[in-house]
């Protein structure tokens, strides 16, 4: 009576989930698992793996590109936090302002980067951040004198290039986030506000920034995870995982180096865990700091 | 002059100066793709707009030469296309199971969806990269498919949208003698329809420009998607620079098309997190 049994009421409910209990157990359980087991042993690619403790960690503390790796992700994601966080708030609540001419194509426009692959926005904005005196960028700062600059080979230069691909890319999104969040504000508030003499400022500090809380932790927490993460863009900025003494290598970038270019498994590993770890800590914070803040409101 | 005049004029002309920054990278590709690579390497990326190096030379390779872009195209459309429906069908079965029933183990395991979204999948890399060596999956495609059949953003995504239809309806299906199953597909998947649009959007975009995994995964060159094959172009040498452009320049435009025609889907699929928040 299988039929019968796959058709009750108690059953039908685990048939339709068990696809998501499969793909989390094969391919999320079982990985994050093995990728713990992995950062205590010493795997090669084919070869039998030999348990080495905890000496992946212990080397991985005395790593200093390891440490440029962390510095770089850390000082990215913090520059995506601080130039991606406020200005799309403050863009947006300008484009809902009554008096915006053409906001529903604006808002489209500002859209398109997010269209491209990092494949191919990496390319483009490599070429325009070009060492050539002709070079994009390079020709702009020509007209005001400056000489050619070789972006992609200094420490400042090189994220401000990163940086650049960021913002151009993340912008218009967070602005629609932030877009979305400003619809689910009452107009009234602004009335009553205007009416007890509110200053425009005053609205925004008082009424729309704490309204537009649980867009700005949704906003921040995958920024976090994205800053935090980032790789590809490295990779593309660069073309390749070598940035001239590391200047734009990521913790990912040292994972994927370690891992798939040196076949060291488990010692990327280690760094693996160490991302999450420090993924999840400062997230947990930053939700348990908004969660407190809440209480004062 | 009016005080409002002046705001629409600040504002008009704040957000066209930023819409100009914006679109500069695009309009670079666009005059870029109708120059010689050569022109590229030489003076670099720029805007100038100079007739007398300007041709469709690039096009005309990109449509006739001898190069494996339009195998990489197309094996890009149909990993996209497979992708996107059996993420659709699983995903919106699962959010289905979560949302029309009670069941013992329910909050436990979509909190595991929750955790998934939490989690970076740069992570599992690694692990995952084993993995498919052990299953003997290396450069195929269920590789790339497989780990992302049931999408925790999609789910959670339809799950709010089940959790709007009443379950009266579920319990007159059963009276009408419909099977379990019989109501899902007959019932609750023709309301689930307008929810489907800005998900296979989504979809359809991070599948479309997804790069790394497949990256890791694929290593003969007629598999390729469209993002590798465009990456193996930029070499040092810049001896590719005629199809990279042109090439970049071409890979955006199905996406471009695709946004014209259903930007509601798009900006609901990309917003569909930060409303609930």
């Amino acid at each position: 009576m299988l039929k019968n049994f796959l058709y009750s009421q108690k059953v039908a409910p685990y048939v339709f989930v068990l696809p998501f209990v499969l793909v989390f157990v094969i391919f999320w359980v079982y990985p994050l698992a093995s990728s713990f087991g992995m950062s205590f042993q010493k795997v090669t690619l084919g070869q039998e793996a030999a348990w080495v403790g905890i000496d992946n960690y212990t080397k991985l503390m005395g790593d200093t590109v390891f440490f440029k790796a962390v510095g770089n992700s850390a000082l990215y994601m913090v520059l995506t936090l601080v130039i991606l966080i406020p200005f799309p708030m403050l863009f947006a609540v300008w484009m809902n302002n009554k008096f915006m001419w053409g906001r529903e194509w604006f808002k489209s426009a500002f859209f398109f980067p997010a269209l491209t692959s990092v494949v191919v926005a990496g390319t483009v904005f490599r070429l325009m951040f070009g060492e050539m005196e002709g070079s994009l960028i390079n020709s702009i700062l020509g007209t005001f004198g400056v000489e050619p600059i070789k972006f992609l080979k200094g420490q400042t230069t090189g994220f401000i290039a990163l940086i650049a691909l960021a913002s151009w890319r993340w912008l218009g999104v967070n602005m629609l986030y932030f877009l979305s969040g400003l619809q689910n504000i009452p107009k009234d508030y602004y009335e009553a506000a205007s009416i007890d003499g509110a200053s425009a400022v005053q609205k925004f500090t008082r009424i729309t920034m704490p309204l537009l809380k649980p867009t700005t932790i949704y906003v921040l927490t995958i920024s976090i995870y994205a800053g935090l993460a980032m790789f590809i863009e490295s990779m593309m900025l660069w073309n390749g995982n070598n940035s001239p003494k590391n200047i734009g290598l990521t913790i990912v970038g040292y994972l994927y180096r370690q891992g798939i270019e040196k076949n060291n498994l488990g010692y990327a590993a280690a760094v693996g865990i160490v991302l999450l770890i420090i993924a999840m800590a400062i997230n947990l914070t930053q939700l348990a700091l908004s969660g407190l803040f809440k209480k004062e409101d | 002059m009016t005080k409002e005049a002046a705001a629409r004029i600040i504002l008009f002309v704040f957000f066209a100066v930023l819409c100009i920054l914006i679109l500069i990278p695009f309009y670079a590709v666009t005059v870029a793709s109708f120059k010689p690579g050569e022109d590229l390497i030489r003076y670099g990326l720029n805007l100038r707009f100079d007739f007398s190096v300007m041709n469709l030379d690039n096009f005309v390779y990109l449509f006739t030469g001898e190069h494996a872009y339009f195998t990489w195209f197309f094996n890009s459309l149909l990993l996209t296309l497979v992708q996107v429906t059996l993420t659709l069908f699983v995903s919106a079965m699962v959010a289905y199971g979560f949302a029309a029933y009670d069941f013992r183990g329910k909050n436990l395991l979509f909190l595991c969806v929750l955790l998934i979204m939490m989690v970076p999948f740069e992570i599992l890399l690694l692990p995952l990269y084993t993995l498919t060596f052990n299953l003997g999956l290396m450069n195929s495609y269920s590789a790339i498919i497989l780990p992302g059949v049931a999408s925790a953003a999609t789910i959670f995504f339809f799950r709010q949208y089940l959790s709007g239809i009443p379950r009266e309806i579920i319990a007159a299906g059963r009276v009408d003698g419909a099977t379990e199953y019989g109501v899902y597909l007959r019932l609750i998947l023709p309301i689930m329809k307008p929810s489907f649009g800005a998900m296979a959007i989504l979809n359809g975009m991070n599948s479309w420009n997804n790069f790394l995994w497949p990256f890791m995964v694929l290593s003969d060159e007629n598999k390729y998607t469209l993002p590798i094959g465009l990456k193996t172009l930029l070499t040092p040498y810049g001896n590719n620079y005629d199809l990279l452009i042109v090439g970049s320049f071409f890979s955006i435009l199905p996406i471009f098309a695709l946004f014209m025609a259903f930007q509601k889907y798009f900006i609901e699929g990309m917003t569909a997190g930060a409303v609930k928040g």
